[in-house]
């Protein structure tokens, strides 16, 4: 990828907001101005990834401009103040639909404002039913905190409200409420604008209008979710997540998607180890603030039936130490192969890289590429074969069969196979192959490979561990621990540790700091470099060395590929 | 260290005789038999409960027997020897409560955490937790301390409502404002 030109210096427009200078870039509007001075402007229906419609009103400031005389432009001075006259406009304005302009004044806290706001709140609140109880909104429904914040504190509204359709079904994912809704159509716009799957709209007018799909469509697409996230009310709700805890419970943990080489950034969402939900971090460069469907759902091979939870030896129960000793017996016999992952951390790939280079063993790695959609989902499926490249693990791409590997054990050549939680008969092996070599297999999942492993160690997903991922920018990224790693499962990186200390005879640290100070030393480009020292918007990594590698990505969201941008 | 000598006096007649003191004792023993009693035969017999007492909390039905719980775990959140748990859950469309949508799944209450402070019926939207008159719990395991949602209901009963939020939400749907 070759370097992005440098950015040319927008141009700075200074605004006043509540007597406080700031400079701002041109084309910001008052909300995003207001927020880098930690001035809160309420808003339901503006979003920063989506069109402006000012459909909520909610976001009424005061504005004004410096007074000049219509003649001769002359600035027009107050004489109590000595200072240019603001003109403020007699009316409140949307801080979303109106973009800086030099010298423009904003009052957010003027009793006018105050006003408008608790005027947009009680209209806001009339139909609204009082659901707040059974709502899976309650405590980060925007509804309910502005109420508070900005809101009148009683109901004067004595009439009857109306009403909607409760639970209807938008889509396989996605239920609406009618009644919560509070039209201001973020949804609409989402579908349209960013998955341009147009199926949603409004039917029917003023306080009957209705949030509907197009007749004979469904809200079905792979983004469905996102409009969850962004429904600033519980209006619409997952599915999958409805009633099934409060968000108040949860723990948010950062995360990455390990979906496709894309990383978008998550938070996992925990309660005393149990996983309800991962949604989108935003993150400005990789995925804005949007995760697809399928992402969000991974959550559950934590507890799926398929989970390796025993270690194992000839099919035994045994312990970690045991089983370390028996995989290290059948793997210093020599004619070893090591098949890696690109699932795997930075972290466990470098210390792979490190057990295949004591035993002196050919590295391979199992490609997965499927379709790209465009958005948050590339073609490489596999989180970090990046990172397998960076720390040196492989040096060309990997395929999806393991042919050269199939054809080694038919030949006689390769007595054990060390499998790093990749199946090796979905990446082409046969059975026959297989029963020929001694397998020694750290895993998450059971397969038809642990099936037919000697030595079966179960491992961590990501959600219980700790580490780094390179995506397809070469953006090294953080996934934090969310939950402790179940019963019976083991940290991979101790797993490798013991394993590469039983094959060398030194004792090996294992912790995440103690790999990372070996991987700064040890990787050019991670020199210097920590696990704490990563921003949690991740680091992009000088990726030149790896410009003549044909990488089956295609365009995504934040992402071009080489090829393309040369072309270009 | 001196040694003082107290003169010890000699009985009078009356004293000899010991009759006043035994009489005297005789009418505390006399009085106390004829007095009110201030204790009671308990268990046989329980103390009247005044009101506002916080004796064991209970989930409580509405006159028209419907479990008022909505499991918006707030009592959960709000108890601080974390004695609740709550597993949330939905309400069937098919059931005559469908329009409340959502109902515990269980409920637990440790009897061994709780300290009886009345946060959670404090805290209750829904006034379905409530700290009623018992006050004497006991079991042989700490499993038989914790009362499940079936043993709340028991416990708590049916208390008068006043506002049958749920049967006007009800009706408003059936006959209400609809387009």
């Amino acid at each position: 990828m070759s370097q992005p030109a440098p950015a040319p210096k927008p141009d700075l427009v200074t605004v006043n907001i509540d007597g406080k200078e700031i400079a701002v870039p041109k084309g910001t509007n008052v909300i995003e101005a207001a927020r880098l001075l930690n001035v809160d402007v309420p808003h339901y229906c503006y979003h920063p990834k989506l069109t402006v419609v000012g459909n909520c009103r909610m976001c009424l400031v005061e504005m004004g401009m410096p007074a000049v005389d219509p003649a001769t432009k002359a600035p027009i001075m107050d004489p109590a103040t000595g200072k240019q006259k603001i003109n403020w406009i007699p009316r409140p304005q949307i801080g979303c639909g109106t973009n800086v302009a030099p010298g423009m004044h904003i009052r957010t806290t003027s009793q006018m404002v105050k006003e408008a706001r608790e005027g947009v709140m009680e209209f806001l609140l009339i139909n609204h039913p009082l659901d707040c109880p059974i709502c899976d909104q309650a405590g980060e429904c925007k509804l309910q905190e502005q109420a508070t914040g900005y809101g009148r504190g009683y109901s004067r509204f004595v009439e009857q409200k109306n009403v909607k359709p409760k639970r209807t079904q938008l889509g396989p994912r996605v239920m609406l409420d009618d009644e919560r809704c509070i039209l201001c159509s973020r949804c609409i716009r989402f579908s349209r604008e960013i998955v341009k799957d147009d199926v949603l709209g409004f039917i029917d007018r003023g306080s009957y209008s209705t949030l509907t799909c197009y007749p004979g469509k469904q809200l079905a697409n792979n983004y469905s979710l996102n409009t969850v996230d962004i429904c600033p009310v519980g209006a619409l709700t997952s599915t999958d997540f409805r009633f099934k805890m409060r968000v108040w419970f949860l723990k948010q943990s950062n995360s990455i998607d390990t979906e496709s080489s894309v990383g978008a950034n998550t938070v996992v969402w925990s309660r005393e180890g149990i996983i309800y939900r991962i949604t989108p971090r935003r993150n400005d460069e990789v995925n804005d603030t949007w995760l697809a469907d399928s992402a969000r759902v991974l959550y559950k091979q934590v507890r799926d039936e398929s989970r390796l939870t025993a270690t194992k030896v000839g099919g035994q129960p045994a312990a970690l130490d045991a089983a370390i000793e028996s995989a290290a017996s059948h793997l210093k016999a020599g004619a070893v192969a090591v098949v890696g992952s690109g699932r795997s951390s930075v972290e466990e790939q470098f210390l792979t890289k490190k057990i295949a280079a004591a035993l002196n063993a050919s590295v391979s790695l199992v490609a997965r590429v499927g379709e790209g959609d465009k958005l948050l989902i590339s073609a490489d499926r596999n989180p970090n074969v990046r990172g397998a490249l960076v720390t040196g693990l492989i040096d060309q791409l990997p395929s999806a069969q393991l042919t050269e590997l199939g054809a080694a054990i038919d030949a006689g050549k390769v007595k054990t196979v060390l499998a790093i939680n990749e199946d090796l008969t979905t990446a082409g092996l046969t059975a026959a192959q297989l029963a020929k070599v001694t397998i020694v297999y750290a895993g998450t999942h059971s397969n038809a490979t642990s099936e037919a492993a000697a030595v079966i160690i179960p491992t961590s997903t990501v959600f219980e561990k700790s580490g780094t991922f390179i995506n397809q920018q070469f953006r090294i990224q953080k996934f934090h621990q969310a939950i402790p790693a179940i019963a019976g499962t083991h940290n991979d990186l101790v797993v490798l540790g013991k394993l590469l200390g039983a094959l060398s005879g030194n004792a090996v640290t294992t912790d995440l700091a103690a790999v990372w100070q070996q991987l700064s030393s040890e990787v050019g480009l991670l020199a210097g470099l920590s696990f704490a020292a990563v921003p949690d918007t991740g680091r992009v990594l000088d990726s030149s060395r790896f410009a003549h590698l044909a990488f089956p990505e295609g365009e995504t969201l934040h992402f071009k590929p080489a090829a393309a941008t040369a072309a270009v | 260290m001196a040694v003082i000598e107290v003169e010890r006096k000699p009985l009078t007649l009356a004293e000899r005789t010991y009759i006043p003191q035994i009489l005297s004792g005789l009418k505390t023993t006399w009085k106390h038999l004829v007095a009110p009693t201030v204790t009671m035969k308990y268990p046989e017999e329980r103390p009247p409960i005044p009101p506002g007492y916080r004796g064991v909390p209970t989930l409580v039905k509405d006159p028209n027997g419907r479990e008022k719980c909505v499991s918006c775990q707030l009592c959960e959140f709000v108890c601080p020897p974390k004695a609740i748990r709550i597993t949330p859950g939905e309400i069937p469309p098919d059931s005559e409560y469908a329009h409340v949508e959502k109902a515990p799944q269980e409920f637990e209450i440790d009897m061994l955490r709780c300290i009886y402070c009345g946060l959670c019926q404090e805290v209750c939207p829904e006034e379905a937790i409530w700290l009623q008159t018992q006050y004497s719990t006991s079991g042989y395991t700490r499993a038989e301390m914790v009362n499940n949602k079936k043993k709340l209901y028991e416990l708590g009963g049916t208390l008068p409502d006043q506002h049958f939020k749920w049967d006007k939400k009800k009706a408003a749907e059936e006959h209400g404002n609809v387009h």
